[in-house]
């Protein structure tokens, strides 16, 4: 078992090398903008020339892009993420707090997804091809084609405003509600799909046919035989859509003023914040990379069809 | 009865091959075969009519809007919906109805440049990977390894956060960040057809390898490549918009649904209009595509539940 994990270890590293090159392209491209941005009507042309090319030399700009990458690779090794331009300090200190808001809101949406999403899709594969399957996959279908941004107003607008059940401008756990709900729902619509093609799929087995013909009921039959499965299957998808609600986090936060990274990141690509806006696409991709392998190994772990040692 | 998956066409086709052989029908796979077994699918006929309906409107929107989508008219600001501004008016009296007309030919320039990006490069990535030499192959795979690590909204901002946001560098960021998918899918299928009997046959009759990619793999990719483009086509258009809600895309004035979202978020509480409008216009047209590939899907892909 620990050499599986190992070995899962270093098949990520190429990934995360990757990963490091992407980021790094970002403070390739980046710098004279930012700084030109920075000192816009503040500063004479020569002025603000040389300005720029203290700060290239500064961040070490002026160096050939393989010395600066690694140099760039080392100081993130040692969690040094450079400073921001925009806020002038780490932005070690600012990403850190805001991370872990962010991991609450995909968290609760999670949850809220995998408690929607998964009945959702095994009623409809148990009732397949009736009305309710139809209803419950058209939802399915609607929450896919459902843009996140417009979504979350939506909510705003009937509970907020309409309905008047939340503040407009909601304090403590209230906070989280809207935006765990939005990007949750919006989630649940993929993980249904799976419970469902995955329930659909374990009801054809023979060991569901053999429970059926010694006269189980079709409840126990769904509980006791097929839901283990379905769970199995949502579980091994669960990993990559951690890394969609990731995603969707960047969005979500902004509608709703959560001060998770997400926010934090688009102001960092509109600031043109290199080393914010670095810092924080690595952290995304790196959470969501620890996710997947964090999923890969639990699956070996509680399936004992998995070979470790292949 | 079974709008928006194929159960019910599948289980019928499996009844139908007894019937098929009796009848004389068009080729199967040729495009009139497509169009015919499409107008047939009740999910294919609702997205591609609401789809017609936008590519109508994008074609002839100065003739259809009744004002000028980019008129201000401060007297006129935040006004609901009425017989002279059929969806109401924006937060400096622009004509939402216009706005939206106008923002047709947005949409479907982005899911155009986004799709042709992703599809073109994927394609060319894909058949070099699969019917080329290993070391392409192993090149190419693992630059799609790097990009697929990223969740895809992910990627799509680091492209923007290195190119600088605008309109443009929105498509280019979507388009780039569908590339790996077409390239994997284009792969795939490159090394199954390439294993086939009659591309043996056909290089034991001296057909030079240009040949077998262009005259045999590539025309085999066409099916899978509709079906994949009608998935991820509508993924690439969702994300632009989100790009332009977040500031990231096309920016204001420019009548783009998503950016229309922009500075009328603010007037949510006063005027839901405003906001309702171009949301609604996306998730339609979305949700129009979405319908569209699932009819595609259950006629070019019937194995799948």
């Amino acid at each position: 078992m620990s050499r599986y994990v190992l070995r899962r270890l270093l098949m990520a590293l190429p990934v995360v090398i990757g990963i490091l090159l992407v980021t790094f392209m970002i403070q390739a491209v980046i710098p004279t903008d930012a700084v030109s941005a920075m000192y816009e009507g503040q500063t004479t042309e020569e002025e603000a020339a040389e300005a720029i090319a203290a700060m290239r030399e500064r961040y070490g700009l002026d160096q050939p892009w393989y010395i600066q990458f690694t140099r760039y690779a080392g100081n993130v090794l040692h969690g040094d993420f450079g400073e921001s331009i925009r806020l002038r300090r780490p932005v070690s200190e600012e990403i850190g707090y805001r991370f872990i808001n962010t991991l609450q809101l995909t968290g609760a949406a999670l949850l809220i997804g995998i408690l929607v999403g998964v009945p959702m899709g095994i009623l409809s594969a148990a009732k397949k091809d009736t009305w309710l399957d139809l209803g419950a996959m058209t939802v399915g279908l609607l929450g896919i084609s459902m843009p996140a941004f417009f979504f979350g107003l939506l909510l705003i607008l009937v509970f907020a405003v309409w309905l008047q059940w939340i503040p407009v401008v909601p304090r403590g756990g209230a906070a989280l509600l809207l935006p765990a709900l939005t990007l949750g729902l919006i989630e649940a619509a993929p993980l249904s799909r799976i419970a469902r093609s995955a329930m659909i799929e374990l009801l054809r087995r023979d060991h569901i046919r053999a429970a059926r013909s010694r006269g189980m009921g079709e409840m126990s039959v769904i509980l006791r035989h097929a839901l283990p499965g379905t769970l199995l299957a949502v579980m091994t998808v669960i990993g990559l859509q951690f890394g969609n609600l990731l995603g969707g986090a960047f969005i979500i936060e902004v509608i709703f003023g959560w001060r998770g990274i997400g926010e934090l990141g688009v102001k960092a690509i509109q600031w043109r914040d290199f080393a914010l806006t670095q810092a924080i696409i690595l952290i995304s991709a790196g959470a969501h990379i620890g996710a997947n392998l964090v999923v890969d190994v639990l699956y070996a772990w509680i399936d004992p069809r998995v070979d470790y040692d292949t | 009865m079974s709008l928006l998956h194929g159960e019910t066409e599948t289980a019928g086709a499996e009844a139908l091959p007894a019937a098929e052989a009796a009848a004389p029908r068009p080729r199967r796979g040729g495009w009139r075969w497509l169009l015919g077994r499409l107008l047939r699918n009740p999910s294919a006929r609702i997205g591609g009519g609401v789809l017609l309906l936008i590519l109508f409107c994008a074609a002839f929107a100065p003739w259809i809007a009744p004002h000028d989508p980019l008129a201000v008219n401060t007297l006129g600001r935040l006004k609901p919906p009425s017989a002279v501004n059929w969806l109401g008016t924006d937060e400096v009296g622009r004509d939402l109805a216009s706005r939206l007309i106008f923002g047709t030919r947005y949409f479907l320039l982005i899911c155009a440049i986004a799709a042709s990006i992703s599809a073109g490069f994927g394609i060319l990535l894909g058949l070099v990977a699969g019917a080329g030499s290993a070391l392409a192959d192993t090149v190419i795979m693992r630059f799609t390894d790097m990009l697929l690590a990223f969740p895809y909204i992910l990627l799509v901002l680091a492209i923007v956060a290195i190119l600088g946001p605008s309109l443009w560098t929105a498509m280019a960021a979507v388009g780039v960040a569908g590339i790996p998918g077409y390239a994997r899918l284009i792969r795939s299928v490159a090394l199954t057809v390439k294993r086939e009997e009659y591309v043996e046959a056909a290089r034991a009759l001296g057909a030079s390898e240009a040949q077998i990619i262009l005259g045999t793999v590539l025309p085999n990719t066409i099916s899978p490549l509709i079906v994949y483009l009608s998935y991820a086509t509508p993924i690439a258009a969702l994300s632009a918009a989100a790009l332009s809600f977040l500031g990231l895309g096309a920016q204001p004035p420019t009548p783009e649904w998503g950016a229309m979202l922009v500075n009328s978020r603010s007037f949510l509480f006063t005027a839901w209009w405003a906001v309702a409008a171009p949301g609604l216009a996306i998730f339609v047209a979305i949700f129009a595509m979405n319908l569209l590939g699932n009819g595609l899907r259950d006629v070019l892909d019937p194995r799948d539940v």
